[in-house]
């Protein structure tokens, strides 16, 4: 080796750190957004990242790209840790041919999502891309497909974790729409697959991008994103704390951590939660907060299908997946967005050994044209099948309602819930006391006195948990105070579940 | 003795007098109405009952729903406590021809008390100072005009059957006095069916000071000292002390003396209160007389060391009194501050909903907490939004304070907007300190309301070393590098941003800031919400809240976020820009949850400012909101009827 290749190499280190140079990174910065490396240094441990293919070029030769080359071609990549485990990173550069995506740039993603697969990692994208680089036309298209194929085959193998944090639009939305998570940022990011000009050629409706597919609209309307934050650096520190409930691939559990809040704490305010009148609601995330670990639920998707919530927290330190009803919204009816939404998340789960927690309070599907055409009974069967599937341990609790159909849904004991606890407020029922009497006793409606007391009969003989009880379908019946306690106690029972479905090349879960 | 004491009240008042029961070997009876059948008080008692629907006029209000419980549980005597059936004349007649006790004065004394007029003839009788002014009726205007001139502007209009601030008026002119007269007769029609008015001279910046009396069957009187409670706001008292920092012993002597000659004038029995207003000069004249236990009874009882209840129950038994006035000492000092559901930013409208979190300190020889709550109950929109009493006690008036400013730091109330840091601010408020108070205090020191403590009133570094310390040891938790000896942490605020290094003790850790050196010795456990520690020697209580990146934190009025952050992250933080938050002002937001009791607008109405838009009624009041500017109707969200949360949209507006 000669003086010659070490300062070459010096001086080519330092043309690729500096991406598109000063004034592309100022423009970035006057966004209010970070650069494509700094993201990593808030991302990762400090000092932890590794590079990799930081001399990669495209090969591109058409409409004189041959002239404009940047070494790293508009993305870094590598791998580093967080919170000292192993992940893989790739990080698209806005600066560097506004983040396009060039058939280099496309190999080295697939390049980390291999090796990642290979040594059981996740992978974080930060995604800020302005899309395809047509001026390669399609060799790009190519590329996008040869990551689609890369983040299938590692679905369900490593976490797949993608964060928007520019454009990311036509083609490009297809990977983060793949992976398990779409983290995004308020007012800088925003996904589509048709962009505002190709609206209004269309459609002739004028809409910004922020309005077409920004980070509100993913997180509240469309459940395409499932959290959105502030600013680059809360997003990215969130994810950092996001990831420790995730185990690194689907061979591991998660990471436990030491908590001191005690698995036998009494919340003494639980009593009083579910109020006397059942037609009331009550807010199901006060539950949630008060009986994980040190009061900390992680939701996601909290502005989508809020009739449904889905989160983790902890109980005793292990990662928990947490699906639960909310009476506060559509008096917490499953619907069509709302199980869909829960139904992915317990696939999740159930993919990377996460145990679910499942507080059911529901009066049933919601009714409706608007449902009924939608497709609820496709939409809804999501849900049961993901339920049904799951072999992770399954704790559940029904605190209320858990009437019909939905009760079946909602990881009962017959979809092989491990442990399903009740309330004494449960009430376990076909339909509500005064709809089934109006069905059994038709020939009553007129005579109230009589249907007041058919009415009360039934209630008494099935608006409680006990006959369900009587049938081994509730485990136990357990002061709200102690629901903390049962569902500690129960994890801790299930810690070595094992339970294996038929072999098969897969399921066909009803899309 | 009695056997069976029913307490006609509910919250912490009926919890309070259920303890001397219960302590006297007397059995209880709670009452309850369909709002409060899990509530504290309901079950503190031996036994309980309900009287009606949420309603208090259905319920606690109802003498016939009371009475029936008294029967029905067989009880021998009846507490009333403060407020609802406590000043009513009628229910007490009904219960002493059932021959049941009332726990309280004669029917004569209430009933000449309850009238403004009555009263204050009555005082003049027995020598009490009175304002000046016209110890009659005004006929109209004009006559309120020519009474207004002999008395002398500025004077006050006040309706005989009034309380709670409705149907009064104060004037500065002929003009004012004309307009005010209409005004305050027609309120004190409406609000009281009686649009009798009375004139008398408006005392500038009064204090609010009030004589604890003790009377029983057999003619002994004796006061128990003054209570000083000129801190108020939408005139309720919310901060009580004892003794007053205003007075010496001899008006103390004074007052006390004319309280005691008004109690015998009327034949009073039972504890009752002669409250006086007091001018800068000392001067101070009745205002009227309480015949009933009073909220804020909890200092008088520490600086006497005598329960009040317990006198109240054995005066009505028949026992005298077992002191004489010689026997009574004062000793320390004594505070109280009231904990109310409400919104100090906006005008102290009252919150509602369920207390999800209710941290309140170990009571102890200095520290009380009478409370109606628990954690998980509902502050409901049919009652007082009072949460509880804190009272503190100390041997100076200084301590007393210091000790009140710690317990409100511990004090953590989540669900419900509460007035716990405007309390903390307000004691800790130089002119609070220097005992310069006057009952517009409030409105003056903060004419917009209050939304958080001065920033000057903590220790910074003190906070953003706890907050340091809190980061540290959560993320040390889940960091498998191996630990570092010295930590660097930035700590961002709104306004600045400090740089610290944490280095581990073994008594904890050693926060420095600049040249500044912190040791911080704590038990805090990670997710706990109170953050005791000794810091340089001095134990401290801050409340931290998880938010992202860091923490929220309380001390002493105090509310600021601090984030941490690694040095280069906060380097780059500078990048971060303040995002907008959506547009909200296209729509109209409901200050406060409540009903919808009307929409004065439709879809398409052009409407100007200040124009009424919706009626919402809270805590029995109605809130007319207005447009703050010219608007277009566009769409209606609500319907009369519906509840509504706070800060709900309720219309939609465009612009023209």
């Amino acid at each position: 080796m000669t003086d010659d290749n070490y300062q070459r190499l010096h001086r080519m280190t330092q043309d690729a750190l500096q991406g598109g140079g000063p004034r592309r990174i100022d423009a970035q910065h006057g966004k209010g957004k970070l650069t494509a490396r700094e993201r990593l240094e808030v991302l990762m441990d400090e000092g932890s990242f590794v590079e990799l293919d930081r001399f990669v070029e495209h090969r591109s030769t058409d409409f004189e790209m041959e002239t404009q080359k940047i070494l790293g071609d508009g993305v870094v990549t590598g791998y580093g840790t967080i919170n000292g485990r192993l992940v893989f990173v790739f990080s698209q550069d806005f600066t560097v041919f506004g983040g396009s995506l060039s058939e280099a740039h496309a190999e080295k993603i697939t390049k980390v999502l291999e090796q990642a697969m290979r040594v059981g990692a996740p992978v974080i994208g930060l995604n800020d891309s302005g899309g395809a680089r047509i001026q390669e036309g399609v060799a790009s298209l190519g590329g996008y497909a040869e990551i689609f194929q890369k983040n299938v085959l590692a679905s369900g193998v490593v976490p797949q974790l993608s964060v928007i944090m520019g454009p990311c639009a036509g083609g490009a939305v297809y990977s983060p729409a793949i992976t398990d998570f779409i983290f995004m940022v308020y007012g800088t990011s925003y996904m589509f697959v048709t962009g505002p000009e190709v609206v209004k050629t269309v459609t002739h409706e004028a809409v910004s991008a922020e309005e077409l597919g920004g980070a509100s609209v993913h997180s509240s309307n469309s459940g395409v994103a499932d959290a959105a934050f502030e600013n680059d650096i809360d997003a990215l520190t969130m994810v950092r704390k996001f990831m420790y409930y995730l185990p690194s691939n689907n061979q591991e559990k998660p990471p436990k951590i030491t908590t001191t809040d005690p698995s036998t704490r009494e919340v003494e305010s639980l009593e009083q939660l579910v109020p006397e009148d059942s037609s009331r609601p009550y807010d199901m995330k006060l539950l949630i907060q008060k009986i994980v670990d040190e009061d900390d639920f992680f939701e996601l998707q909290p502005d989508f299908a809020k009739n449904m919530i889905i989160g983790f927290g902890r109980f005793a330190g292990e990662s928990v997946g947490i699906v639960a009803n909310q009476p506060m919204v559509l008096a917490g009816c499953l619907d069509i967005d709302s199980s869909v939404k829960a139904a992915r998340f317990v696939r999740f789960c159930d993919c990377f050994n996460i145990p679910i927690l499942t507080l059911v309070d529901v009066p049933g599907f919601l009714p409706g044209k608007a449902q009924e055409h939608g497709g609820i009974i496709r939409q809804g069967a999501k849900l049961l099948y993901a339920f049904a599937e799951a072999t992770v341990p399954k704790v559940t609790v029904i605190t209320r309602k858990a009437y019909g159909g939905a009760y079946d849904v909602m990881s009962s004991k017959h979809l092989r819930g491990d442990v399903n606890l009740a309330w004494p407020s449960a009430e376990i029922a076909v339909m509500g006391a005064k709809g089934a009497v109006e069905i059994i006793f038709r020939q009553d409606i007129g005579d109230e006195k009589k249907i007041a007391q058919r009415t009360e009969s039934y209630k008494q003989k099935f608006a409680n948990p006990y006959s369900a009880a009587a049938r081994g379908y509730i485990d136990d019946i357990i002061l709200p105070k102690q629901t903390r306690r049962s569902v500690c106690e129960s994890l801790k029972m299930l810690a070595n579940k094992t339970l294996q479905n038929p072999w098969r090349k897969h399921g066909n879960i009803p899309l | 003795m009695f056997r069976k004491i029913l307490i006609a009240n509910r919250g912490e008042i009926a919890c309070r007098v259920i303890k001397t029961a219960r302590r006297l070997g007397i059995a209880t009876v709670s009452v309850y109405s369909d709002a409060d059948t899990q509530s504290l008080h309901r079950q503190s008692a031996d036994e309980s009952i309900r009287i009606g629907p949420a309603p208090a006029s259905k319920s606690y209000l109802d003498p016939c729903a009371v009475i029936a419980a008294c029967e029905a549980t067989g009880a021998d005597a009846v507490h009333p406590g403060y407020g609802f059936l406590s000043e009513n004349v009628a229910f007490a007649q009904s219960l002493s021809e059932r021959g049941i006790t009332f726990i309280g004065p004669n029917t004569h004394a209430i009933a000449i008390m309850g009238d403004k007029i009555e009263s204050k003839k009555a005082a003049e009788i027995a020598g009490v100072n009175v304002v000046p002014g016209f110890v009659d009726v005004v006929r109209d205007a004009n006559d309120a005009v020519r009474v207004a001139n002999e008395i002398g502007y500025p004077v006050m209009l006040k309706a005989s059957a009034g309380g709670g601030g409705k149907g009064m008026r104060v004037v500065s002119d002929d003009e004012e006095c004309k307009e005010g007269f209409i005004q305050a007769s027609h309120e004190a029609l409406g609000g009281f069916g009686d649009d009798r008015l009375f004139v008398e001279k408006f005392i500038e910046h009064p204090r609010h000071i009030e004589i604890q009396i003790l009377a029983d069957q057999y003619g002994n009187v004796v006061s128990l000292g003054e209570r000083e409670c000129s801190i108020q706001r939408r005139h309720q008292k919310i901060i009580e002390e004892a003794p007053s920092p205003f007075i010496d012993e001899q008006i103390r002597e004074r007052m006390s003396s004319q309280a005691i000659r008004l109690a015998k004038s009327v034949n009073y029995v039972s504890a009752g209160t002669v409250e006086f207003i007091v001018d800068r000069r000392r001067n101070f004249y009745f205002l009227e007389m309480n015949t009933r236990l009073q909220v804020e009874h909890p200092v008088t009882e520490f600086i006497t060391r005598i329960d009040l209840v317990e006198e109240m129950i054995r005066i009505s038994a028949g026992e005298a009194l077992s002191f004489k006035q010689s026997d009574i000492g004062i000793n320390g000092h004594s505070i109280e501050c009231r904990l109310y559901a409400e919104d100090p930013s906006r005008d102290f409208l009252p919150s509602t909903g369920r207390v999800n979190s209710y941290l309140v300190p170990e009571e102890n020889d200095a520290v009380r907490i009478d409370s109606g709550i628990k954690e998980g109950s509902d502050i409901s929109i049919y009652y007082d939004p009072m949460i509880a009493k804190a009272i503190s006690f100390g041997a100076s008036r200084d301590d007393a304070i210091d000790s009140m400013l710690s317990v409100l730091d511990r004090c953590y109330i989540d669900g419900v907007l509460h007035n716990v840091r405007f309390l903390s601010a307000l004691l800790s408020h130089q002119r609070f300190r220097d005992g310069d108070l006057t009952t517009t205090l409030i409105a003056e020191e903060y004419p917009d309301g209050f939304t958080n403590g001065p920033i000057d009133n903590v220790d910074i570094d003190l906070l953003v070393a706890v907050a340091a310390y809190a980061h540290v040891k959560t993320e040390g938790r889940i960091n498998g590098l191996a630990p570092q000896r010295t930590i660097k942490k930035v700590a961002v605020l709104s306004d600045r941003q400090i740089s610290l290094k944490l280095m581990a003790d073994p008594e904890g850790y050693l926060v420095s800031i600049g040249d500044k050196d912190l040791l911080i010795e704590s038990q805090w456990c990670i997710g706990d919400i109170l953050f005791f520690a000794v810091v340089g020697g001095r134990s401290v209580c801050i409340q931290m809240q998880r938010i992202t990146n860091g923490y929220r934190l309380t001390h002493s009025g105090c509310q600021i976020d601090v984030h941490l952050y690694a040095p280069r992250v906060a380097e780059l933080s500078q990048y971060m820009v303040e995002k907008e938050s959506p547009d909200l002002s296209a729509f109209l937001l409901s200050p406060m949850p409540g009903l919808l009791v009307s929409i004065n607008v439709e879809v398409g109405q052009k409407v100007k400012a200040t124009e009424e838009l919706v009626v919402v009624e809270a805590m029995k009041m109605e809130n007319t909101l207005r447009a703050d500017r010219d608007v277009v109707v566009d769409e209606i969200l609500v319907e009369a009827g519906d509840s509504v949360t706070v800060n709900q949209p309720l219309l939609l507006f465009r612009r023209e």
